[in-house]
């Protein structure tokens, strides 16, 4: 796929049709891809990737890439798909300035688990059918590829492209994914089990900003916690009580746009489960108000920018957490 | 323990002049009534109100003034907004001296002096101007151009008028952006009217004003044939810790808060354009 | 030099825990991470844990000062505490040379005493690494994970620890365990130094360019085209700042306790957009000079004010933590000509 994408890239550079492509740079190890404004077919030739590491969903650069003059071709996997459209939905991208290419996704992998199976000292990775051949320095392993699935692609929600410009590869269905089992797990657990469960998780929080800077559902051109005028800004946590509060205030601040693209937890330094959180808000809304995705149908309105009639009523809230 | 840096001392405001609608003047003593401690012009202090903030200030005064430390303080963000709001009496914290300030004994000494001030940048400046006035026979003629937006705009125009003007061998040359019916002085802007007064380029120029100002008057001051290593200015940045350790106001491999504020041109010259 | 087996190791670390505070890193489900100890803790074998080392003496928040307001009055409290003696069991070679490069910082003139007081209080025993990874750059730095600094020197060897003390902190630690130590020849730490030594040599950024950096290169780097393309994807968080060993920038604020104010620091990054923003300027307006400003920080500006010392230490967590894989090797190949 890697060969087709490339050569779309290249076709689309050198017919004009736009100035830049977005895509993903070769690094030094195979997993440490870039996302990168590829200028010339050189340079796709010389340096785009992807592969099962090309993780990175791309379609928040298409914020500011809107903003430049010419058009910028973009290559969306699926889920990246959704992000697109959610923010397409929320006027943050200038719709005539990308071309979009949906690109077909098998599932992406974690270099994190690879490093929980021990492999250290990697030198190579290589793409085989269902497998991956390492080779370290301290020897050469052969790991099945869905052992090292990123739990997002675990649970992948849906293989269809919900907008593009064009197709690369046959297009896919939204899936009857396992996504919210764990989130099951968490609501069975009893409210102190599961405080104690995040304030394990949260403890690890450095505040890195990691998680709302990757996030396409946070555009804010001043973030609450960046304002000084807030009275909540703040770059560290003064007591535990404080990161909980920002995870939370952000949870909050993207329910019903988010589109479980994953980045947040692909991202965390301190391998935070943060997408658990977004995610169970995506479940109350299909349980309070019917099944709904973000950034699924352009078209739809989100159940918590619409009135109807069927809509719960607050007090229910309450009942569900007796 | 030994002492900390970062932890301030006491100060008291027991003085506050209104100087223009936007800045006022603060007299800062200790508890018991002295200076908080000795400088040398150019140099700044942290102030600050706790709950509110902290933040750095070139001192007015000049280490002449051995009875009190004064700040010539603009309106503008959060620390200064919350000073404009207070009475004599008020408690401060202060800490300090930072920077490596003006060369006053060494490089200025004996030079003729070319001062150029735009707006509230004659707070720094002023520290210098009375130091030299104050030892007098240590330097040469002195030149103080300063100009504000308005007659109304000029940073303790009452000193400058009554005795700054009345020296010998000061000239002082004020100018205002526009008319003004009860202003019969000079109306333009900084740099132009430095260009308009020509001077002579043995002289030793400091600059403190908008960048803006400063760009220009450079410019003009080369093309009457100054050079880069005789024109000195001081220049702000963020600062936290004032002692070359937050990393805020690092430039290249200088940090405003210790190895500045006051550089030569030529030796900004070297350094990135990041101030 | 001395020695313990592995089996006797806890032996030796509650003895430790029985003097003074003991830290060390342990393995925990999402990598290696320094704890206090607790009976029952075994020393983590990773190469290295998801924070740095730095914490211990820089840590992320601490109070600085107390306030007491009282209408026009303020007072100020001094909240400083003589901190307790402790022990870092384990630190790796790079971890080690970062808290000379923050000495430096923290140590100068004038000096900063809350760092200074926990690192006087600190003994460091420094564990040579025999499994480095591939994100491993110490070596570019002229660091050898073979042969740590500190104030003890630890090896793995035979199934044994050995140690060798490098200061009086290090002699005072040694001598009070002397009686679960033996002697021993060093003999296996010299064969596990080779094999280290030969590990590293297989590391594919093991000779990244440094020589480039020179403080007479100060502008020309600065001015390098390739900052920008570098650059474009950074999302402008602080990843690689908080995880570094060597990164100090920090921000001081007040907090209204409701009882009083704190006065605190935290760290803080250049990499921040409000890092450098004044009530009505800020000089640097992109990512682009956020970012370049925090590399030329560590390979050109620290450098020529520390007699070439770099502020890198090659310890590659901005390696493994950056989300977008942006970081300072990369930065390093571009500007020293290669790619």
């Amino acid at each position: 796929m890697q060969k087709v994408i490339r050569e779309k890239a290249i076709e689309l550079l050198r017919s004009g049709k736009v100035d830049r492509v977005l895509g993903w740079k070769e690094g030094e190890f195979f997993y440490d891809q870039t996302p990168h404004l590829f200028l010339s077919p050189e340079e796709v030739e010389r340096t785009f990737v992807y592969n099962g590491f090309s993780g990175a969903n791309l379609s928040k650069y298409l914020v500011k890439e809107g903003l430049k003059e010419g058009v910028v071709a973009v290559f969306l996997k699926p889920c990246d798909t959704y992000s697109f459209s959610q923010l397409l939905k929320e006027h943050r991208i200038a719709r005539d300035k990308i071309w979009a290419v949906g690109i077909p996704c098998e599932g992406k992998l974690d270099i994190e688990l690879l490093r929980k199976m021990g492999i250290r000292g990697i030198k190579t990775i290589e793409e085989k059918g269902d497998e991956l051949l390492v080779s370290t320095i301290y020897g050469e392993k052969t790991v099945a590829k869905k052992d090292v699935l990123a739990e997002r692609c675990a649970n992948c929600k849906s293989r269809k492209h919900v907008l593009y410009d064009e197709l690369l590869g046959e297009e896919g269905e939204v899936l009857d994914s396992a996504r919210f089992d764990q989130i099951e797990k968490l609501e069975q657990m009893t409210s102190e089990e599961r405080f104690a469960f995040w304030q394990n998780e949260l403890s690890r929080c450095i505040r890195c900003n990691a998680c709302r800077n990757v996030c396409p559902a946070c555009t804010c051109e001043k973030c609450v916690f960046d304002n000084a005028d807030s009275g909540i800004a703040s770059k560290a946590p003064a007591s535990s009580f404080e990161e909980q509060n920002f995870h939370i205030i952000r949870a909050f601040h993207v329910v019903g746009r988010c589109t479980d693209c994953g980045e947040c937890s692909r991202v965390c330094p301190q391998g935070i489960p943060l997408h658990l959180i977004n995610r169970k808000f995506i479940k109350d809304i299909n349980a309070f108000y019917g099944a709904y995705q973000a950034g699924e149908n352009p078209d739809e309105r989100a159940p918590l920018t619409n009135y109807s009639t069927e809509d719960m009523e607050p007090g229910d809230v309450f009942k569900k957490g007796e | 323990m030994e002492k900390e840096a970062l932890i301030p001392e006491i100060g008291i405001v027991t003085d506050i002049r209104i100087d223009t609608p936007d800045v006022r003047t603060f007299r800062v003593v200790t508890p018991d009534g002295k200076k908080p401690f000795v400088h040398i012009p150019g140099q700044c202090a942290m102030l600050s109100i706790p709950g509110v903030g902290e933040a750095l200030f070139s001192i007015t005064s000049s280490p002449t003034n051995t009875e009190f430390m004064e700040f010539s303080i603009k309106k503008c963000g959060c620390v200064t907004s919350f000073l404009h709001s207070i009475e004599p009496g008020q408690y401060v914290t202060i800490r300090g001296p930072y920077g490596n300030g003006f060369p006053v004994e060494s490089a200025f000494k004996g030079k003729d002096m070319l001062f150029v001030a735009g707006g509230i940048g004659l707070a720094p400046l002023r520290s210098v101007i009375n130091y030299c006035r104050h030892y007098r026979e240590n330097y040469g003629k002195i030149d103080i151009v300063y100009g504000s937006r308005s007659m109304q705009d000029l940073v303790d125009y009452n000193e400058i008028v009554e005795e700054w003007c009345k020296e010998d061998g000061i000239s002082v040359h004020l100018t205002i952006d526009r008319e003004q019916p009860e202003w019969d002085g000079h109306v333009g802007f900084v740099p132009n009217f430095v260009k308009e007064l020509q001077f002579d380029t043995n002289k030793t120029a400091v600059l403190c004003g908008p960048p803006i100002m400063i760009k220009f008057t450079l410019a003009g001051l080369q093309e009457m044939g100054f050079k880069k290593d005789q024109i000195y200015t001081t220049l702000e940045m963020r600062m936290k810790c004032g002692i070359g350790k937050c990393g805020r106001c690092n430039l290249g491999d200088k940090f405003i808060c210790k190895d500045g504020p006051v550089f030569r041109f030529d030796q900004l010259e070297e350094l990135p354009d990041e101030y | 030099m001395k020695s313990i087996s592995l089996s006797n190791l806890p032996e030796l670390l509650s003895a430790i825990a029985a003097k003074e505070a003991l830290y060390l890193p342990v393995d925990t489900k999402e990598g290696a991470e320094y704890k206090a100890y607790a009976e029952g803790d075994s020393l983590s074998l990773a190469c290295n844990t998801n924070r740095s080392a730095k914490d211990f003496f820089f840590p992320q928040v601490e109070d600085m000062a107390a306030f007491k307001v009282e209408g026009k009055k303020i007072e100020i409290i001094d909240v400083r505490k003589e901190t307790e003696d402790f022990v870092i069991f384990g630190a790796r070679a790079c971890d080690v040379k970062s808290f000379e490069v923050l000495d430096r910082v923290f140590l100068a003139d004038p000096v900063d005493t809350f760092y200074k007081n926990r690192r006087e209080h600190s003994t460091v025993v420094a564990l040579a690494c025999s499994a480095p990874e591939e994100t491993c750059f110490c070596s570019s730095f002229g660091i050898d994970a073979a042969e740590p600094q500190g104030d003890v020197s630890a090896w793995i060897a035979e199934g044994r620890m050995f140690f060798k003390p490098n200061t009086q902190k290090g002699e005072t630690l040694l001598s009070a365990l002397s009686a679960l130590l033996e002697e021993s020849d060093g003999a296996a730490v010299e064969k596990a130094k080779e094999e280290t030594r030969t590990i590293m040599g297989q590391l594919p950024l093991q000779n990244l360019p440094t020589e480039h950096f020179k403080p007479e290169k100060l502008m020309e780097h600065f001015n390098d085209p390739k900052w920008k393309e570098l650059s474009q994807a950074c999302i402008g968080c602080g990843t690689c700042t908080f995880v570094c060993p060597t990164c100090q920038c920090f921000d001081i604020r007040d907090f209204d306790t409701g009882n009083g104010i704190q006065r605190y620091r935290c760290w803080d990054s250049c990499m921040y957009s409000d890092f450098t923003q004044m009530a009505a300027d800020q000089p640097r307006h992109t990512q682009l000079e956020r970012f370049r400003q925090r590399f030329m920080h560590k390979l050109v500006y620290y450098p020529a004010n520390n007699e070439g010392l770099f502020g890198c230490v090659g310890c590659g967590r901005c390696l493994a933590k950056c989300p977008i894989s942006m970081n300072i090797a990369k930065v390093m190949k571009a500007l020293g000509g290669d790619k």
